[in-house]
């Protein structure tokens, strides 16, 4: 812990995905108009440059920009919990069954995967987004659909070296069975890539459901959510040009902090990876 | 070399089919009723009962696929509803305009992504290595859509300096189509002065768009590069009096090529990926603005045939980035 406190970058990191948490747990306290992430309306306040009284402006709404920006951070907290939290679950026993048993099984899942792999993520999100039509629960159903192929790649080339370990023979030659073997000794050894890809895929995940949130395929306004808020903003460029700042700013920092985060992490869990 | 390339070349094949699968699943067997998307938001039920009929959507689903199939060896995409052309037609002009911007923002990658990185290897610790590695981990978090729309606030609105988005300007005719790629097709037809133009033009989204690709590439560059620069052979070659830039660029960036290629063909994925935000913010008439156009207006065919096209671009890529492997480390040709 303390050596990952050490590593500067490491330490933003972790500051900046304490800030975003702090905003999910706390938003609405932090939040100086809670009521309007909602959709409140106030045309009499609409789109007034960043002020005291409200420090990141007002939207055409009239609503306080900081105000819906905070409460978006917990939009953001539950569409990358799910969409890696989905991929982990699909993905990760579906590496390790592919590299660990080989054979059939591995050649069935690893095709299957690159076809996913084949098409750009974004491009094949949005596919999908468009056949089940749009919407936030779509969009992180799209996303998540098109995420866990990665999962099977990192956990396939894991479990194929673990599985000529020698403590995995050792497993093996005193009488565990396969099953015992894989959640025992293979799948606790995974953890560690495991938890560094699902660290750095939260910022990227939230980045991604942004994305569809700006081209008006993710979230509706006026859902407080980040992508979207850009999306609206974008038709009040250049005049009002604040109104765009503050979303994607926040969207940076996450997904900043997440990355530096996950790298952090990776070079305390190896070691012989930092450089 | 012949035996590599007759693998590769299966795999590809195969992968176009599984894409095939995939797109299929997605459009015939996915919640939404095809009908309906292939009818447009105004259809009556009576119109729609037609086109299920007309595209054989009544028929059992090994069926369907065969007639997908088919449709497909066709070139037969369907039809998009808001432009009123054949989808492929569609794809014949966009797709052009999309390889153009994504060979512009490649091609600054590799070149700006490389040369930071060598620099910030050599350099290791000082100044440039440290702004370098802020560019890196940054360059991949950003989001490309506020990114570029603080880019034409700052280049377009406020300096005035760079045109906001298109392609040309309208006052300018594009050249007579002979690639579809206009800066391209403007220096074949003899028009110096519009390929100038159009080049001003892809220099904010074709910036916007190799960003991640460059970090990326930049921080893969520095990290091989160091440890190619500590090995054994270059250290020999110094002693022996081997000229310091001859060293980095012979030696050391040949041995470090490989990861460098790998990065390249993997982010050359995300890259096309992304020029469906890049396209949208700087209004580029390519394959990502088409896909979003469509998709937001419930124009169903179009999301499918540049899903198709994308896909096939990036595994023609990821093609030519093998090919290139097997070039730059002659065993990879034999495992």
């Amino acid at each position: 812990m303390r050596a990952l406190l050490r590593d500067p970058s490491a330490l933003l990191g972790a500051v900046l995905v304490a800030g975003f948490l702090l905003l999910c747990a706390a938003g609405p306290w932090i939040a100086p108009y809670p009521a309007d992430a909602t959709g409140a309306i106030h045309f009499a306040l609409k789109l007034r440059p960043p002020s005291a009284a409200h420090w990141f402006g007002t939207d055409e709404m009239g609503d306080d920009i900081f105000s819906r920006v905070v409460i978006g951070a917990r939009t953001s907290l539950w569409v990358g919990l799910a969409i890696t939290g989905i991929a982990v679950a699909i993905g990760a026993p579906l590496g390790i069954l592919a590299g660990f048993l080989g054979g059939r099984v591995q050649t069935a899942i690893m095709r299957v995967t690159d076809v996913f792999l084949c098409v750009p993520g974004l491009v094949l999100a949005l596919a999908i987004v468009a056949a089940l039509g749009p919407g936030l629960g779509h969009g992180v159903a799209a996303l998540a659909a098109v995420w866990w192929p990665g999962y099977v790649r990192l956990l396939e080339a894991k479990a194929l070296a673990l599985r000529e370990a020698v403590f995995v023979e050792a497993a093996h030659a005193t009488g565990a069975t396969t099953p015992r073997v894989l959640l025992r000794h293979v799948a606790p050894n995974c953890l560690g890539p495991l938890i560094v890809k699902a660290s750095m895929d939260m910022g990227f995940a939230i980045l991604a459901a942004a994305s569809l949130g700006f081209i008006g395929l993710g979230a509706r306004p006026p859902a407080p959510e980040w992508g979207a808020m850009m999306a609206v903003a974008r038709n009040y460029m250049p005049d009002w040009w604040w109104y765009s700042l503050a979303p994607g700013a926040f969207v940076f920092a996450t997904v900043l902090g997440f990355n530096l985060l996950g790298d952090g992490l990776a070079a305390w869990l190896d070691p012989r990876s930092q450089r | 070399m012949i035996r590599f390339l007759a693998r590769r070349l299966a795999f590809l094949l195969l992968s176009l089919a599984g894409l095939v699968v995939l797109t299929f699943v997605i459009s015939h067997v996915a919640p939404a009723d095809p009908a309906t998307l292939a009818a447009g938001p105004d259809a009556t039920a009576g119109m729609i009962a037609a086109i299920r009929h007309q595209y054989g959507l009544d028929r059992p689903l090994p069926v369907q696929f065969l007639l997908y199939v088919e449709a497909l060896a066709r070139l037969d995409l369907g039809h998009s509803v808001a432009t009123g052309h054949a989808v492929a037609a569609d794809l014949a002009v966009y797709l052009p305009a999309t390889l153009e911007l994504v060979l512009l923002a490649m091609g600054f990658a590799v070149v700006a992504g490389v040369a930071l990185g060598i620099f910030a290897a050599i350099r290791r610790g000082g100044i440039a290595d440290h702004a370098a590695r802020i560019l890196a981990v940054s360059g991949i978090a950003v989001p490309a859509f506020w990114i570029a729309l603080i880019l034409q606030l700052l280049f377009s609105v406020h300096w005035r300096l760079l045109p906001i988005g298109g392609q040309l300007p309208v006052a300018v005719a594009p050249p007579r189509p002979l690639t579809g790629m206009v800066i391209l097709d403007a220096l074949l037809r003899g028009r110096p002065a519009v390929a100038t133009t159009a080049l001003v033009h892809a220099l904010l989204p074709a910036f916007v768009l190799a960003l991640p690709c460059l970090a990326s590439i930049l921080r893969i560059t520095r990290q091989e590069m160091i440890e190619v620069l500590a090995a054994h052979y270059v250290r020999t070659a110094r002693a022996q009096g081997v000229a310091p830039l001859r060293v980095v660029t012979r030696l050391a960036l040949r041995n470090a090529m490989v990861p460098i290629l790998a990065m390249i063909g993997l982010r050359f994925g995300f890259m096309l990926g992304t020029t469906v935000l890049v396209e949208t913010v700087f209004d580029w008439p390519g394959l990502g603005l088409y896909a979003v156009t469509s998709a937001t207006s419930a124009d169903f065919a179009p999301v499918m045939g540049a899903t198709l096209a994308i896909g096939v671009l990036f595994m023609l890529a990821t093609l030519a980035v093998d090919v290139l492997y097997a070039l730059a480390d002659p065993r990879l040709r034999v495992s």
